[in-house]
């Protein structure tokens, strides 16, 4: 079984947490991510929490989802999904419309910001323009009456596991972007929260800059053993950073998993083209006699699984899983059409159309481009079967 | 970069032209003007004019209500400033928070603006009458029986009362906007470092409104010193008496009232460098404590 790499920036670690479910341990950073203890208390519970505007508009419908120690939850999905809503209620900058946050055990939703035990980094990073580096990360602690020894004692070892000591006495506006979110990351720090917050912290950076800063973050939590969400819409870093993912779609949770698992077992249609880049195939079939029609025509493609009730599915089949072959070389498979070519680097892409619909295939840039009439196979085990109407998994 | 030089053109010079000839027409012009007739003493009915040196300028400042002007102007201006900033500022903080967001009550907030000033100054009058005026009742009621352009202090007070409102309207626009420019997040921040608001407001926000605020002063004070001179004019019906006079309005009462063109000039030359020897003072020692992002 061949897995094939990833968009080009971020092919080796998308890879590794790539792997499929049965190999986790492949995956160093998983490894690393050993999950807490069950019997802990979750530091974050957000239960069945409605965010309603009063015009009417609702940002989520009744999300639950807990955090456990340590742990490193990433809220992904399109924007106007209701992830980030979801965090600033956490945060305490909007209301609970109904139900229940709780942090460390203590209910939270009539509790100010500053006194939710909680550290936030902003997508501008919103670092105060008229103050130091210095003066940023004390802020917070000085407004707590923090003594202020204590304070510099803080500060000093924040700016040095930041390595941001040689701009202490900086104004933001002289910082690069990439120093500017380390002071953010290090004014989340210095106050020792039980919950850091993230609110699509790496936006705002170029592509090189992105990747080893989610790195770092990555790092540093662990380091730390400080409970986060992350809030993204970009896969890659969700899958790379977390411990867990919440797919949200619509204010609601389309799925809650390990990057790995919600990689291999897609919960929905939704999730299964949100997450893997390129994104899954999605080929509308029909389920008749125990066979796959698959467009116009049947086609011995792959034998659906058993128990399943005919009718019409979504196939999914997620590109670097399919292979395109020479009609000559094996026989059976669904014709293939190859229309372009993009080559990756280490992999290149095949674009082309099979029984109707546009399908995307990854295959090793070291083969030769199939040539000739090709169709398109794939491993019935790699098969993924969604309902045609609602999208869920089958 | 390719360095790109323009050939000679008269077009730069023509489009400045109208704002050139403004500039010398109604300043340079008057200015000099008045640089050369303070050294003169004029003779109003004749139009002879002896060469005096700085007499004009003895005369007039060792004059006896040349200090209690000069006094005045400065607590004039003073209660100005912070009257006017002090309100305009509480009341841009208290539109802000209702309007993050709603630009339709902004515009609505605007038009405030519109006031034509001479028409602000009139209702002031109206308001400190001392028979129909609202303010006069109010502060009768207070057990003050005020007496505007009677009693100095009374003068005084109405004076600064109708000249700071008449300036609100302009600081709270600017306060407003600057308020409105401070971004979300950035208050948001605030919010999660610490929790008493007012301590947020003097601690962020006010320092980034810092620009705004120097700006304003800079204008307010120009405001109280110049621009004033309709308000006490109006309030004192070209009648002094022991009313209270700005060095501006004491300008117009000594060269037109007076017809000592010559002490006149001088007290505006002395006017102009207190002006320019105020804005230096402001730009070197308050601009440096001004954040500008």
């Amino acid at each position: 079984m061949t897995v094939t790499l990833d968009a080009a920036a971020n092919a080796a670690a998308n890879a590794a947490v790539n792997a499929p479910a049965s190999a986790p341990a492949n995956a160093p950073v998983i490894a690393a991510a050993a999950a807490p203890a069950a019997s802990a208390e979750p530091t974050l519970v957000i239960d069945g929490a409605v965010k309603r505007y009063p015009n009417g508009a609702v940002a989520v419908r009744g999300v639950t989802i807990e955090v456990g120690q340590g742990e490193l939850v990433v809220f992904v999905g399109p924007s106007g999904c209701g992830k980030s809503t979801l965090l600033r209620m956490v945060a305490g900058l909007e209301d609970i419309t109904e139900g229940e946050i709780r942090i460390a055990g203590r209910r939270v939703n009539e509790v100010e910001p500053a006194e939710r035990d909680i550290a936030m980094v902003f997508q501008n990073y919103a670092l105060y323009p008229h103050m130091t580096v210095r003066q940023n990360l004390a802020y917070g602690l000085k407004n707590r009456g923090t003594d202020k020894a204590e304070i510099a004692r803080k500060v000093a070892e924040a700016a040095a596991m930041l390595q941001i000591e040689d701009f202490l006495d900086r104004k933001p506006s002289q910082l690069s972007g990439g120093q500017r979110q380390r002071v953010a990351m290090g004014r989340c720090i210095v106050r020792d929260p039980s919950l850091f917050l993230f609110d699509e912290p790496l936006s705002n950076l170029d592509a090189r800059l992105r990747t080893q800063m989610r790195l770092e973050i990555r790092k540093l939590q662990r380091r730390l053993k400080v409970s986060a969400i992350y809030v993204t819409h970009d896969q890659v870093e969700a899958m790379t950073l977390a411990d867990r993912i919440v797919v949200l779609n619509g204010g609601q949770v389309e799925q809650v998993g390990a990057p790995s698992e919600v990689y291999a077992r897609p919960a929905s249609t939704f999730v299964a083209a949100f997450i893997g880049a390129p994104a899954m195939n999605l080929i509308p079939a029909e389920l008749a006699g125990g066979a796959l029609r698959i467009g116009a025509e049947a086609v011995p493609f792959a034998a659906p699984p058993a128990g399943m009730a005919p009718g019409f599915v979504t196939l999914g089949l997620r590109p670097e899983k399919a292979r395109v072959v020479p009609q000559a070389e094996r026989a059976g498979g669904l014709p293939f059409t190859l229309d372009a070519v993009e080559e990756l680097g280490a992999s290149r892409l095949l674009h082309g159309r099979a029984a109707g619909a546009d399908v995307v295939t990854a295959a090793d840039a070291a083969l030769p481009i199939p040539q000739g009439p090709l169709a398109l196979h794939a491993d019935p085990a790699d098969l993924h079967f969604f309902d045609a109407v609602t999208g869920t998994r089958l | 970069m390719k360095k790109v030089q323009f050939g000679p053109s008269w077009t730069p010079y023509l489009l400045l032209a109208p704002q050139l000839i403004i500039v010398a027409l109604f300043f340079l012009w008057p200015a000099g003007e008045a640089l050369r007739s303070s050294f003169y003493l004029e003779d109003p009915f004749f139009g002879n004019a002896t060469f005096v040196g700085f007499d004009n300028y003895v005369d007039s400042t060792s004059a006896a209500d040349y200090g209690r002007s000069a006094q005045f102007t400065a607590v004039f201006t003073v209660s100005i400033c912070v009257i006017s900033l002090g309100i305009a500022l509480a009341l841009a903080v208290s539109a802000d928070a209702v309007l993050r967001g709603k630009s339709p009550y902004k515009t609505a907030l605007m038009w405030v603006y519109a006031i034509a000033p001479p028409v602000a100054g009139l209702i002031g009058v109206m308001m400190f009458d001392q028979h129909i005026g609202p303010l006069s009742d109010f502060a009768r009621w207070l057990g003050w029986e005020m007496q505007v352009g009677v009693s100095y202090f009374d003068t005084a007070v109405a004076m600064i009362t109708v000249a700071a409102w008449k300036q609100i309207p302009v600081n709270f626009i600017f306060f407003l906007s600057g308020l409105q420019g401070i971004p979300n997040s950035l208050r948001e921040a605030a919010a999660i470092d610490c929790r008493s608001p007012a301590r947020r407001f003097w601690t962020v926000v006010f320092p980034l409104l810092a620009p705004t605020s120097f700006f304003l002063l800079v204008i307010n004070i120009t405001y109280a010193f110049f621009e004033t001179f309709g308000v006490i004019d109006v309030m004192l019906k070209g009648e002094p008496g022991n009313n209270p006079v700005t060095l501006v309005y004491k300008v117009f009462l000594d060269g037109f009232r007076g017809q000592d063109l010559g002490g006149s000039s001088a007290q505006s030359v002395i006017l102009m460098i207190a002006v320019f020897a105020l804005t230096i003072v402001q730009f070197r020692l308050i601009e440096r404590r001004v954040h500008y992002s």
